[in-house]
């Protein structure tokens, strides 16, 4: 399982780099928004997989005798995934404006607040 | 009482905002009011300040869930001076918007938006943990994104879509930095990852932590290679926008990275010397970028970008004096970025354009205003004795200490090619023959406007130069301050002792 | 959209989506569900709605502005969080009444935090949402 997880974050971060090095907007934006997807499945990896052991006490115990399921990871990714939420419908939003504005989606053509001096 | 009241300037920038959006499209009301909540924020602030100042670093753990487990907000010396520092440049941007900003663009909510960035930038001067800080960059950014496309002109746009992409890569960046802590030492308290940081053996991993770190925080503070989006989008907004932006955003990175590197990852030689190396290529790339623009949005955005380099350079070297010379730094930038953002406002206000070829005879016409804009514009320089020759002067002495002799030349170019800027600037804008410039028919200037917002529009610059020249010439009370700020950095036992240890008071 | 059977279907999901969203609301605090996720089914509620009749008739049947949700739920949130502060306990400790109420079983503060998550929400995608499918 571990190894599975590792190829797919290796290939989210592949993609969105690819991705974010093409000249369209709307790719740099799934470029953006696969790299997210890769860094929550690398917090839930690096928070170690365990399979069927919930991290509850049982009754007339203290700690934990057995390895536990981290619930930690599972909070992290949650928000990260509800933040990038936010930021990534934002990022649509602005990219929709920009197209509409400029009438381009090439990169390329962003230049003007860097160009004139 | 509880020492829970330390969270209490996050809570009422966040009541404050609230209490805003309930007046969405009442815009004089938003203004009345939020000069209001600055002004009462600020005292809390203030008032935070001097009971950390007399107790020393106050805890609380939110929700009551002890130390390592709960997020902790932790008020050192350093926290509360950033939260009091932001608070004043939130008061000036507040007044200072509420005199100048175009009532199209303070209808989307401007002013909720404002405070809730200030709630973010003050919550993550105050947590004590590494994943909650993401968040507050979180909140900060989302408002921040907002503020740079309010209005949506063609300008603002495209410079807010390179703010926005690299700003989203940085929160990757920084996400999966926290994931690597979190599998090194299962824990995301600050003060708890620490010490268990310390005793790792695997010391390549840590490194290369810290290294995503230096990259992440690196292109929210704008230094040497991914400095790009700065000069492209900050002179887009209004210059109220860009005031707060400029005042504190990068300014925030900067407070990540002194706070991880100190407490989390102290003293690695390695990154050490990287960003001292780093440090030199942003002052050199930020002055002479600033020498070439003719716009004074831009040439600002590249002094900042210049001046980023000289907080990276205390940091780099890492000593006590060193880091004291940052904080200082820190300290003085702040008010003197804001304030320099503002002056170009008014500039634009005056003539209508930001093109330094076409402004001219600023001394002749306004001669009090101008000798005014002269504060910022020279303590900037480190002009003796305004306040940024002190920094500097700390700065050069750290690096005589640990013999980075090539560093200190690239501190003094850069305090040079600062003062080339500036007297470029001082020369074209204030002394030369004024010129006609075209107006504009829709624009309203600076003379046509009403008293009060005259008044509104100059009184912040004030403000913020009477703290400069404090700073400058009240420098002493400065150097203590900040050398206790630096005291506590490099030795961060009493900070961690403070969040596991639950030391409480009652005030 | 056109189609007969999505429009017959919509006007029943609606209520029941709304239902369902608020029984994931209120059993979110041990278990699976939340003020998030319940937002997010209440906003593809009026989404699925608007999908099949328009945008017009979705704001119609909504009245108020969704935008107006979010300083309503953030009041929520911000009082349930500063609730403890006043009994002199650290921001954000749950607070729990006694007894149990009928149906909906344990009330503490917790419960209000997640119904202001559950009003910013609805009033965050909707707007967005909204604002998205205004212009197309």
């Amino acid at each position: 399982m571990e190894i599975l997880l590792i190829i797919i974050i290796g290939l989210l971060h592949a993609g969105g780099l690819y991705m974010l090095l093409r000249r369209s907007m709307f790719k740099m934006i799934i470029g953006l928004i696969l790299l997210g997807n890769g860094a929550n499945l690398l917090i839930f990896l690096l928070g170690r997989l365990v399979k069927g052991n919930p991290p509850v006490i049982e009754d007339g115990m203290k700690v934990f005798s057995d390895i536990y399921a981290d619930p930690v990871p599972q909070a992290l990714v949650l928000t990260a995934i509800v933040i990038g939420f936010g930021l990534q419908s934002f990022a649509i939003i602005l990219i929709k404006r920009v197209y509409k504005v400029l009438n381009t989606d090439d990169l390329d053509e962003l230049n003007s607040t860097d160009e004139e001096i | 009482m509880s020492n829970s009241t330390i969270v209490l300037p996050i809570i009422f920038q966040f009541v404050a905002g609230t209490i805003l959006l309930f007046f969405w499209r009442k815009i004089s009301v938003q203004k009345v009011l939020s000069i209001l909540f600055s002004t009462l924020g600020l005292g809390i602030s203030v008032w935070l300040f001097l009971l950390v100042w007399e107790h020393g670093i106050l805890v609380t753990q939110s929700g009551d869930w002890k130390a390592p487990f709960g997020i902790s907000f932790v008020a050192d010396i350093f926290g509360v001076t950033m939260v009091l520092l932001s608070s004043i440049a939130g008061l000036a941007v507040s007044i200072f918007s509420a005199g100048s900003m175009r009532r199209e663009r303070l209808e989307f909510g401007f002013f909720p938006i404002l405070h809730l960035l200030i709630m973010g930038l003050q919550g993550a001067f105050l947590t004590g943990d590494i994943f909650n800080l993401y968040v507050w960059f979180e909140v900060v950014i989302i408002s921040s994104f907002v503020l740079l496309t309010l209005g949506g002109k063609k300008q603002q746009l495209e410079g807010a879509l390179k703010y926005v992409s690299l700003n989203l890569l940085a929160s990757s960046l920084f996400l999966i930095g926290i994931g690597f802590i979190y599998g090194l030492t299962g824990s995301l308290n600050m003060a708890d990852v620490a010490i268990k940081l310390d005793s790792l053996q695997n010391r390549g991993l840590v490194s290369v932590t810290s290294g995503i770190f230096l990259v992440a925080f690196g292109i929210k503070s704008a230094i040497f290679p991914m400095y790009f989006w700065l000069p492209a989008s900050y002179h887009t907004p209004p210059p109220a926008v860009s005031a707060i932006f400029a005042g504190l955003l990068t300014k925030l990175g900067i407070y990540a990275m002194l706070r991880t590197f100190t407490l989390m990852f102290g003293g690695d030689e390695f990154m050490g010397d990287i960003m001292v190396i780093l440090a030199a290529l942003t002052i050199l790339s930020g002055g002479l970028g600033a020498l070439l623009k003719q716009n004074m949005g831009k040439i600002f955005g590249y002094l900042i970008v210049c001046h980023i380099g000289f907080l990276i350079a205390g940091l780099g070297m890492y000593t006590e004096l060193a880091i004291m010379g940052t904080v200082f730094y820190l300290i003085h930038d702040i008010i003197v970025k804001t304030n320099l953002f503002m002056v170009s406002g008014l500039i634009l206000k005056i003539n209508g354009t930001q093109d330094i070829r076409q402004l001219g005879g600023m001394y002749k016409n306004y001669p009090l205003l101008s000798l005014l804009m002269a504060i910022p514009l020279f303590s900037l320089v480190g002009i003796p004795p305004l306040s940024g020759f002190w920094a500097k002067i700390f700065l050069i002495q750290a690096g005589l200490d640990t013999k980075e002799y090539v560093l200190i030349g690239f501190i003094v170019l850069g305090s040079f090619l600062t003062l080339w800027v500036i007297a470029r600037l001082w020369g074209e804008v204030f002394w030369k023959n004024s010129t006609d410039l075209p107006k504009k028919a829709d624009g309203l200037y600076f003379p046509q406007m009403s008293k009060i917002d005259q008044w509104l529009m100059v009184f912040p610059i004030v403000l913020l130069s009477g703290i400069s020249l404090y700073i400058g010439f009240g420098a002493e009370n400065i150097i203590l301050l900040s050398q206790r700020i630096s005291l506590e950095l490099m030795d961060p036992s009493g900070y961690i002792e403070a969040v596991l240890g639950l030391k409480t008071i009652n005030p | 959209m056109k189609s007969l059977i999505f429009k017959t279907a919509s006007t029943y999901l609606l209520p029941l989506l709304l239902l369902f969203s608020i029984f994931i609301l209120l059993r979110g605090h041990y278990l699976p569900g939340g003020g998030f996720v319940g937002g997010l089914i209440a906003a593809i509620a009026f989404l699925i709605h608007s999908f099949a009749f328009g945008l017009k008739e979705t704001q119609s049947i909504i009245k108020i502005n969704p935008g107006y949700l979010m300083p309503i739920g953030l009041v929520f949130a911000i009082g349930a969080a500063i609730a403890p502060f006043f009994i002199g306990a650290p921001i954000l400790k749950g607070l729990w009444f006694e007894e149990p109420f009928k149906f909906i079983g344990m009330v503490g503060s917790a419960l209000f935090f997640d119904i202001g998550v559950y009003l910013v929400v609805i009033g965050a995608t909707l707007t967005i949402m909204f604002s998205i499918t205004d212009t197309v």
